[in-house]
């Protein structure tokens, strides 16, 4: 069988791509940005109604579109691109071909199925639920019988990526060991999978409660299972964007882990910690023990917190290195002042860091607090803070690997690149200030999934403080001005597709090479224990740690203000 | 290239680690403890911890209650709906019911003084955000929730509902007077 799978070798970067992946990585990531093109369009309106002076839409719409945002955007581009990560790292990066390609179509599929089923379920407007579906509020059966059929899709995905890692490993299609991007790729499968199989189990159930076969879901069981999915599909996205930070570092930078001990070690706390970090959704619940709340905050997320402090470190970390050994060692900081900004791949990659680090990282450990969970608990705060995660984090380092994805896998030329040297800024600046704006409008205590903060028509009506609304006319700008450069996004991928220049590149053919193992570079080369290699990096990584340690005593200081509670 | 290259050395394991990377992991771990010991500090020394002091109750069990302690202790009531104005005293067990789309009885506090307060939804999840201290707690119908609670300033206080809850979640609003 392995005599008729054919390949081509990109002659720009040297990849080699195996033609059956090449196709489902291409149409994996196509329909990922279809999902982004609706939830940015659903964004806008969503947008321009919270934004309480213009309050564009009904309170109807408003909250069916909040619905249908969410989970496009969380759940079906982010998990469609995934899928395309993963097959990517699996058969591209490993020189490998695909484990059976049939099913990964199969998965596909049942992937696009699912998510239009949901979908529709939405927008006939008998399921205005939002993401998390909170039982017994009620939806269509059709919203959790899309939902289960677009998890088993991905399930399969998952499963077709750990193939091609046996298949790879057997045929020896490399030397050594997995790269380090790869093992990143492998901890965002895993988690997927433990991801996907609590949504089996809370939303299977919730089906046959949809259609009557059952007469209740325990609220506090649902929100206890239910976050084992709704949580830990964002540590996939962690995982993966933590990848891919990675591997664009190598790409733009030819940058080597520091130390791939230190890299994967990193990785397995996330395996092992990340998903208990979702009891922090249940800080505010009754029900639930105090030690149990803890443990699983602190003992547990602090150790998937410790990974992403480590990561934090290590990947500019190994720019500043491979950055130095070119000769940019003026000072702390010449290795990042010459770093190429006006390169989409890189500028994204980095913004995503950032905004990622900053306030995504920082806002998520307040929020993970037992204690300090009672001040932004459902106020606007916590979507501030995804959007700096997810939003700002993930979709941002996706779009950076796009950059590099369009000339080597699509074969063709990026087109309008002078706007693609903007994209980056204008969305992941925009996500910035607009993450920043729902903090403080959190703090103020502005709800979240609130159609209208007057309370018009309520008999006894509360006035938020004028700050709360200045803070969403702030986020009403810079949410626009993300949209924008969300908007550049599709205009420049989708237009590259259509009328970018085609890459020469050789044909498909039988030939393939094995990945050797780069040759060491002895003692020459950093990770020898002896010097303090990225200086610059570590100057950062201090100013982190103070705005963090600050950050978190404000809250504590504040929080002993309020009310007595016991 | 090469995070995305096998390591170069097969026992890539054995390879020492960078001292920037040492020195930052035990800032970082450090940092984690302290973080993690803040919580358990709080609890013995700090004034705002939530209780877990939660029962199963339905919503006609919990209703009887709330129905009993406004025959008790109201005072005064509010808008054209004729909400009750309950003044309980200090140290009473408290019960606030949260519906579609509204919260009953209004409470009437003094400062300084602690109640008892028990939460509980009527129908679907709600949210109890107290404002303006921007306390957050979530209520889940089936559940009881039993949160001691120490008013420590005079005012008119709101409580918003800040979990979606259908098509009026908007307009769930309510007052909380501390004297």
């Amino acid at each position: 069988m392995a005599t008729a799978e054919l390949f081509r070798t990109c002659p720009r970067t040297g990849l080699q791509y195996h033609k059956s992946a090449e196709a489902l990585i291409k149409w994996n990531a196509v329909v990922a940005v279809v999902w982004l093109l609706v939830g940015g369009l659903l964004a806008v309106l969503i947008l321009l109604t919270r934004w309480q002076a213009v309050h564009l839409l009904g309170a109807e719409s408003f909250y069916l579109l909040l619905t249908a945002h969410g989970l496009d955007m969380l759940a079906f581009w982010i998990i469609f691109f995934e899928i395309a990560v993963l097959y990517f790292c699996g058969s591209t990066l490993l020189r490998s071909r695909l484990a059976t390609p049939r099913w990964a179509w199969a998965g596909f599929w049942l992937m696009l199925v699912g998510a239009v089923l949901n979908n529709v379920a939405v927008f006939r407007g008998d399921s205005t639920v939002m993401f998390t579906s909170y039982v017994p509020l009620p939806a269509n059966p059709m919203f959790y019988l899309g939902l289960i059929l677009f998890a088993v899709g991905a399930l399969i995905g998952c499963f077709v990526f750990l193939g091609t890692l046996v298949v790879a490993r057997a045929e020896r299609t490399y030397e050594g060991s997995i790269p380090l991007v790869v093992f990143g790729a492998l901890t965002a499968a895993i988690i997927a999978i433990f991801t996907i199989a609590s949504g089996a189990i809370i939303l299977i159930p919730t089906f046959l409660w949809s259609v009557g076969y059952i007469t209740t879901i325990d609220p506090l069981m649902y929100r206890t299972i239910w976050w084992g999915f709704g949580h830990s599909s964002q540590q996939i996205n962690v995982a993966a964007h933590v990848a891919v930070w990675y591997a664009i570092a190598a790409i733009v930078f030819g940058a080597k882990p520091m130390s791939e001990r230190v890299s994967r070690v990193a990785f397995l706390l996330y395996i092992l910690f990340l998903q208990l970090a979702s009891a922090h959704h249940l800080l505010a619940d009754p029900g639930l023990s105090t030690e149990w709340k803890v443990f699983n905050t602190s003992y547990a997320m602090y150790l998937a917190v410790l990974a992403s402090m480590v990561h934090g470190l290590t990947v500019p970390g190994s720019i500043e290195v491979a950055q130095r050994a070119k000769g940019y060692t003026k000072g702390l900081f010449e290795w990042i002042r010459k770093a190429p900004w006006s390169n989409p791949s890189f500028s994204g990659m980095f913004l995503s860091l950032l905004v990622f680090g900053f306030l995504g990282g920082i806002s998520g450990v307040m929020m993970g607090t037992e204690q300090l969970n009672m001040l932004i608990h459902n106020t606007i705060y916590v979507p501030g803070h995804f959007h700096a995660t997810v939003v700002g984090g993930t979709t941002l380092a996706f779009m950076a690997l796009t950059y590099f994805l369009i000339p080597t896998l699509f074969r063709r030329e990026v087109i309008m690149p002078g706007l693609a040297k903007w994209q980056p800024y204008l969305f992941g600046l925009g996500m910035a200030v607009f993450a920043l704006a729902l903090m403080g409008a959190g703090t103020l205590g502005v709800p979240r999934r609130s159609w209208d903060i007057t309370f018009a028509g309520a008999p006894l009506p509360y006035e938020f403080p004028g700050a709360a609304w200045l803070m969403l006319g702030i986020m009403g700008v810079s949410g626009l001005v993300a949209v924008i450069g969300g908007a550049a996004y599709i205009l420049i991928t989708v237009g590259s597709l259509l009328w970018g220049k085609p890459v020469e590149a050789p044909g498909y053919g039988p030939e393939r090479s094995v990945l050797k193992m780069p040759v060491a570079t002895a003692l020459t080369g950093h990770g020898h224990g002896a010097g303090f290699a990225a200086p610059g990096t570590f100057v950062f990584a201090l100013v982190f740690l103070a705005a963090f340690v600050l950050y978190y005593f404000v809250n504590w200081k504040y929080l002993s203000t309020v009310w007595g509670l016991s | 290239m090469s995070a995305i290259l096998p390591p170069s050395e097969r026992l890539w394991w054995r390879q020492p680690i960078d001292k920037v990377e040492i020195v930052w992991i035990l800032i970082a771990f450090t940092w984690c403890l302290i973080m993690f010991f803040m919580m358990p500090y709080w609890h013995v020394f700090g004034n705002q911890n939530l209780s877990s002091e939660t029962y199963r109750t339905t919503p006609e069990r919990f209703a009887a209650k709330a129905q009993e302690m406004v025959d008790k202790w109201t005072v005064r009531t509010e808008t054209d709906e004729k909400i009750p104005v309950v003044r309980p005293p200090a140290g009473a067990d408290v019960y606030l019911i949260a519906r579609l789309w509204a919260f009953w009885p209004i409470l009437e506090l003094e400062v300084g003084k602690t109640y008892r307060l028990h939460l509980t939804a009527m129908d679907y999840q709600h949210g109890f955000s107290l404002q303006p201290e921007n306390i957050n707690i979530q209520v889940l119908p089936g559940y009881d929730h039993v949160v001691t609670i120490t008013p420590n300033r005079a005012g008119t206080y709101a409580i918003v509902c800040n979990e979606f809850c259908g098509i009026g979640h908007h307009k769930m609003v309510s007052r909380l007077y501390v004297k």
